[in-house]
């Protein structure tokens, strides 16, 4: 079933990146790392059709999308250039019920993010916030450079005052002073981040598909069961 | 009928409706999906097994399977998340040949993977010339993370059906449905019928 939003704020997120948020009357709810369908109508009939992650908690009245701009797109470059306030977006969903995480399901919980694979582990962050969880919560964020780090201030205020642990790493262009990780994820940097395999952490891995590939062979390797590595990737291959 | 996106042009790619089922869009990349990390599964350990409701209960080893006989076929495959590829060539053995050493006395077939994927198909799908254990992708052996050593390989459906790292399938005389149909995913999944989620 088709519903129609409509758009009550773009929040611009980064130069490439663009939250827009919904008002969806007959939404039904949905599980924080679901996702929605979103379907656009040329005015000759022809349509298009793309996944994009859910961003905000269940508990947050509109349902926000944090849409990554591709440049060769067809539907991204209209989400974070064309849409206006006002505008209806057809879309349906939630879909999937794999990579989700619920206050009730417990923790120690282990989100690692590649670009902007951290808006469905964004969801689960603001879960946590909004159901006041005190479910140990680490996440590691993979980002170019500060300019594609995604919800900075509001991922600071988690970390000060609500025991997120939260690390990013720079792999392109560390902010000048920065003295946290400035390279590509590595063994080293997911012990140092933890919990360890021993804790059975619930792990959520979203990113571009080498870098989800190479984060999960390295959580293997430290330890981690599989069974506990839920993983999210994007993208084309090799890039 | 739906309203119109104000603004929207699209880029009306030049696609051939007959090959491209409604609601895809072409794609030269490769995209991977897979619920959790790739299994690597060593080729001394491997085996593939036909298992359940079958007269004779199958199971080859790695060379056994690499020694029956073999087809290289070019298919179009179409991906739930909108991506769709065309001639693709892969290398495998087909299911005929594999089921007809097993006898099967039920309908129903689930596909049992390393990870612990699952997903169901019946077996009408899986004759005719229509699937196969596929352990070869452009002439060379398939990528662990597009399924390898082996994944089945039914292009017909949609691409979730064609389960990665498959090492088996079991016959059964009631339908159950594996990973992604218990997650909202359609139970049959046809891309001409655009059958993407539970009640379409």
């Amino acid at each position: 079933m088709w519903r129609y939003g409509t758009v009550t704020a773009l929040i611009d997120e980064t130069p490439h990146a663009k939250t827009i948020e919904l008002e969806v009357p007959d939404w039904p709810g949905h599980a924080a790392g679901q996702h929605v369908d979103v379907r656009l109508t040329a005015d000759d009939g022809y349509q298009a059709q793309r996944s994009y992650s859910i961003a905000s908690a269940p508990e947050e009245p509109r349902l926000a999308l944090t849409v990554e701009r591709i440049d060769d797109g067809e539907v991204s470059p209209y989400l974070t250039g064309e849409l206006r306030l006002g505008d209806e977006l057809e879309l349906r969903g939630p879909i999937g019920g794999h990579f989700t995480w619920r206050a009730d399901d417990d923790g120690p919980l282990l989100l690692i993010a590649g670009g902007s694979g951290l808006v469905p582990l964004m969801a689960m962050l603001r879960h946590r916030a909004a159901r006041s969880s005190e479910v140990d919560a680490r996440l590691l964020v993979s980002a170019r450079s500060l300019d594609d780090a995604l919800y900075r201030d509001e991922l600071e205020t988690l970390a000060a005052s609500d025991g997120v642990l939260l690390h990013h790493t720079f792999t392109r262009e560390p902010p000048v002073g920065w003295t946290g990780f400035a390279r590509r994820i590595d063994a080293d940097m997911l012990r140092a981040v933890g919990p360890s395999p021993t804790a059975r952490p619930r792990i959520f891995v979203c990113g571009p598909t080498a870098f989800v590939e190479r984060a999960d062979d390295l959580l293997v390797e430290l330890g981690h069961d599989p069974a506990t590595i839920r993983s999210e990737r994007f993208g084309p291959t090799g890039g | 009928m739906a309203r119109i996106s104000r603004g929207f042009h699209g880029r009306r790619p030049e696609v051939d409706p007959d090959r491209v089922p409604p609601g895809q869009y072409v794609t030269q990349d490769f995209p991977v999906l897979s619920a959790g990390p790739t299994p690597h599964t060593p080729l001394d350990e491997w085996s593939f097994s036909i298992l359940g409701a079958v007269e004779k209960p199958v199971n080859w080893l790695w060379d056994e399977f690499k020694a029956l006989p073999s087809e290289t076929f070019t298919a179009d495959i179409h991906c739930v998340t909108k991506w769709s590829k065309l001639d693709t060539t892969w290398t495998g053995v087909s299911l005929d040949t594999l089921l007809e050493q097993a006898e099967p006395k039920a309908k129903f077939v689930l596909a049992f993977c390393d990870g612990g994927y699952t997903t169901n198909v019946p077996l009408a799908d899986l004759l005719g010339g229509r699937a196969w254990i596929a352990y070869e992708y452009d002439g060379q052996p398939l990528e662990p993370e597009h399924g390898g050593p082996a994944r089945l390989l039914v292009p017909h459906l949609y691409f979730w059906k064609s389960a990665k790292w498959v090492r088996g399938i079991e016959l059964h005389d009631h339908d159950e449905p594996g990973f992604w149909e218990r997650y909202g995913y359609h139970n049959y999944g046809d891309p001409w019928k655009e059958q993407r989620y539970w009640n379409d």
